[in-house]
């Protein structure tokens, strides 16, 4: 007879099912994503993820490990999902190539795999892209609505795989800065707040034109895991509470330096990294007080990085600075043991 | 005493699947040809047999006494004949063999000698106490530990008898039946413990998935016109029947760690145990008997019966339908407690509250490694951090563990139930502590050993000086004696 040990019931989704939850949950955003910045994006996330799938069967297999159950685990996905949308929408294969392949063989693998990689591997991946390929991975594209001009699936792969654009369009009538990085330069100049808003077509009513779509539509994945129970609501707004408090204070300081909360939480990476890629479980902090520093941190890093550093947005920087973090907040916020004194 | 009710940390919804157990009345098991009562049947030391093999004994007759303070004796279930004196295997998770004494039924059921006590309210406690003891009471909920012992108030003031009617395992009903069919019996015994504890108040916690339960034991509070005792329900949210975590729940306090409920005045006991004082006490019955749930996927009949101890489970099994045979796994307890089983062959024992018994089981799915989702945290009672407690056992960095506070751990198989990695989790704890254990043995037994090793080179040098000593004192002397001798002889 078998005599497994107590308990024996498991009401748990095994992790797999929770790591394809979280991709359902980012398709709104996707799709949103696509909807402004065309096809690009999906060519690039179907790349990763075969890239990223690759990667962790080669490793695997070098490391000796099983590989049917880590190679379906789902992580490997959410990775090369997270990854890719960070990467401007006609990255070259290439850097999508490099980027997805040191976040899974280098920041998960070599660390362990799955459970043991102390830094958020798709956030490794896109540090060492932006510090090795400046050019490339600060090229973006205007929004579809503003360049005039929609590329088809194919087109779009076009460019990735064999940098060729469409006869007749040029990389400048389809490119432009993002609207962080507008404002960034901008302000440099010595423009206000206001005076870029309105001389540049990037910007939107609430952040940048388009970005409040995408933030908005993770916004609602993100909701809809808190309610699913695969994430806990402390990193999410703990991380935008800080970007909010830090760009209240200095915005009320001087409205003209400073732009409003408001847009720094739908610009850039502000709502991906919120509920997507700060809570990444294996790399953040576990304690239920350590997540509120652990998120805090990243929002108050974001907006320190968007405001006085030298790249325009500075989430990834920010979750790998709190992922060292993790071991000594989490150390230092256990909750109080039942029957024990304060 | 009564107000608001209080919430502890984590814990889990479970479906309850206690409805199939609870469609029929309680019947009597039938009386097995023979019983195997092991010796150890309660937390403390093992019984001692005190008849022989082939020695004929009466139901309730005591057959092992209690060896030592913490320990609790053994009766005859029924009357028959001793046919051994042996190891015999018995429900325990390690499935070895442990001393068992079985009794060949004879079908009479031939009481012994009984002595109740009618007007207990003039005895004195301890005399209620050693008769608690006498009778084999241990605590029913599941832990055996010798009930005489928490009724002995040890010199403090006892504000709060807590009555355990929580039975917040999936499956078991055992306590709702009996609750259902003697709440009487329970009341009871119930007066007998404050009795015996001078206890200012009493409070049945029960949770409020049993109304049936709740409202037999309200009308017998009224038959019997007896004050002072509260019936309150809980939220139905496992382990609401911890005793931490009901004590928590019903009052607010929290028993410190390395604390027993009676250093903040209160004391907890099982309903069943109750019931067992009040036939001990006012019908001189020991304990030999218990209501039993059989249920499970396995068992198309699922109902309590009042079971003798020492029948074998496999007859339980087959009185409610089931083959035997064609079960894959007999747990006995609940799904988070309970522990399986090696054989169905083995007895019912003191601490047996439920047979759950499946067929078809689904592989256990294989773990994966942690991805330290914090799942287990939310879930976990005690406010532990079971991610780190299962990184520092599986690592064998046992006294990291200890510092994560791991015996504060009950065991209660949260933390498992939710990891989506599905992780043996309580096992690791089990594991960890087992070892810190030995090796606290091992340190005591080292630090006699080196003690005595210190002392028996103390006494070697002792005797070496002391030696030395006299070989000087006996050369000086000598020296001193020939020295004259010598310039006189010269």
């Amino acid at each position: 007879m078998q005599t497994s040990s107590s308990p024996h019931l498991h009401s748990a989704a095994p992790v797999s099912s929770v790591m394809l939850r979280v991709i359902y949950a980012l398709i709104p955003g996707v799709i949103a994503y696509i909807g402004v910045f065309g096809w690009g994006v999906a060519v690039n996330v179907v790349f990763a993820s075969i890239v990223a799938l690759a990667s962790e069967a080669v490793t695997l297999a070098v490391r000796g490990r099983p590989i049917k159950p880590f190679l379906f685990d789902g992580s490997a996905l959410v990775t090369a999902f997270l990854l890719a949308l960070s990467l401007p929408p006609f990255a070259p294969w290439w850097i999508t190539l490099i980027g997805t392949a040191f976040a899974i063989v280098v920041a998960k693998q070599l660390y362990g795999g799955l459970g043991f990689n102390p830094f958020n591997p798709a956030m490794a991946g896109y540090v060492v892209l932006l510090i090795s390929f400046p050019r490339e991975m600060t090229q973006w594209l205007a929004p579809e609505t503003v360049s005039g001009h929609a590329l088809s699936f194919v087109e779009a792969a076009r460019v990735i795989f064999n940098g060729a654009l469409p006869p007749g369009l040029t990389l400048d009538a389809v490119s432009a800065a993002t609207p962080l990085d507008t404002l960034k330069t901008r302000l440099h100049l010595g423009e206000t707040v206001e005076t870029a808003r309105r001389a540049s077509p990037v910007f939107g009513s609430l952040g940048g034109l388009g970005w409040e779509w995408i933030n908005g539509l993770f916004l609602l994945g993100g909701l809809w895991m808190i309610y699913k129970k695969i994430i806990t609501w402390h990193i999410p707004l703990a991380l935008l509470g800080g970007l909010f408090v830090m760009s209240l204070v200095f915005h009320l300081y001087n409205s003209g330096a400073y732009v409003a909360p408001v847009f720094h939480l739908f610009s850039g990476a502000a709502m991906l990294g919120a509920f997507f890629i700060a809570t990444d479980p294996v790399s953040a902090c576990t304690t239920p007080r350590g997540k509120l520093y652990y998120g805090a941190g990243v929002g108050i890093l974001t907006y320190i990085i968007r405001t006085w550093g030298g790249y325009p947005d500075g989430i990834a920087f920010s979750v790998l600075l709190m992922n060292m973090a993790v071991p000594l907040i989490d150390h230092y916020t256990q909750p109080r043991v039942f029957g024990h004194k304060d | 005493m009564s107000g608001k009710l209080r919430r502890f940390p984590g814990g889990l919804h479970l479906d309850g699947h206690k409805t199939e157990s609870t469609q029929c009345a309680v019947q009597r098991a039938r009386l097995p040809r023979r019983l195997i009562l092991p010796l150890h049947q309660h937390i403390g030391a093992e019984a001692k047999s005190v008849v022989m093999a082939g020695e004929r004994v009466l139901k309730g007759q005591m057959i092992a006494r209690a060896e030592g303070y913490v320990s609790a004796p053994v009766h005859a279930p029924s009357s028959g004949t001793v046919v051994e004196i042996g190891d015999r295997p018995v429900p325990h998770p390690s499935g070895l063999s442990a001393p068992c004494i079985v009794i060949e039924t004879d079908g009479t059921e031939q009481w012994c000698e009984r002595h109740p006590v009618q007007d207990y309210i003039t005895q004195d406690p301890s005399h209620l106490r050693n008769l608690i003891r006498e009778a084999g009471i241990v605590g029913l909920g599941g832990a055996g530990f010798p009930s005489f012992i928490k009724l002995n108030p040890l010199g403090k003031t006892v504000d709060t008898l807590i009555l355990n009617a929580a039975e917040c395992e999936p499956y078991i009903t055992c306590d709702d039946m009996l609750m259902r069919e003697r709440a009487a019996e329970i009341i009871h015994g119930i007066q007998i413990m404050r009795h015996a504890l001078h206890a200012a108040h009493c409070i049945i916690g029960i949770e409020d998935n049993k109304p049936e339960a709740r409202a037999a034991l309200v009308r017998a509070l009224q038959e019997l016109h007896i004050d002072g005792i509260q019936v309150t329900q809980v939220p139905t949210r496992y382990p609401a029947g911890g005793e931490k975590q009901l004590i928590h729940v019903l009052t607010g306090k929290e028993v410190p760690s390395n604390g027993l409920p009676v250093h903040i005045g209160i004391v907890c006991h099982n309903v069943a145990t109750a019931a067992a004082i009040y036939r001990a006490v006012q019908h001189g019955e020991p304990l030999i008997s218990r209501y039993v749930t059989v249920t499970g996927s396995g068992v198309p009949e699922p109902r309590n019966l009042e079971v003798l101890f020492g029948t074998p489970m496999a007859e339980l099994l087959e009185q409610c339908g089931a083959d035997p045979a064609s079960v894959e796994r007999l747990v006995m307890g609940g799904p988070m407690m309970g522990f399986g089983v090696h054989m169905p062959g083995v007895p019912v024992v003191k601490t047996t509250n439920c047979l759950l018994a499946d067929r078809h089981l689904p592989a256990a799915p294989a773990a994966m490694p942690c991805i330290r989702c914090g799942a287990c945290a939310e879930a976990c009672p005690a406010n532990l951090l079971p991610q780190q407690l299962y990184w520092h056992a599986h690592a064998g960095e046992f006294d990291k563990a200890q510092n994560y506070n791991l015996f504060d751990c009950i065991e209660c198989g949260c933390c498992a139930a939710v990891c989506p990695s599905h992780i043996p989790l309580v096992q690791y704890y089990r594991y960890a502590k087992g070892e810190i254990w030995t090796r606290e043995r091992e340190k005591q037994k080292a630090d006699v050993a080196r003690e005595r090793h210190e002392f028996r080179l103390a006494r070697l040098a002792q005797d070496k000086a002391e030696r030395e000593a006299r070989h000087a004192q006996k050369k000086a002397e000598l020296a001193g004696k020939t020295a004259p001798h010598e310039t006189t002889s010269h």
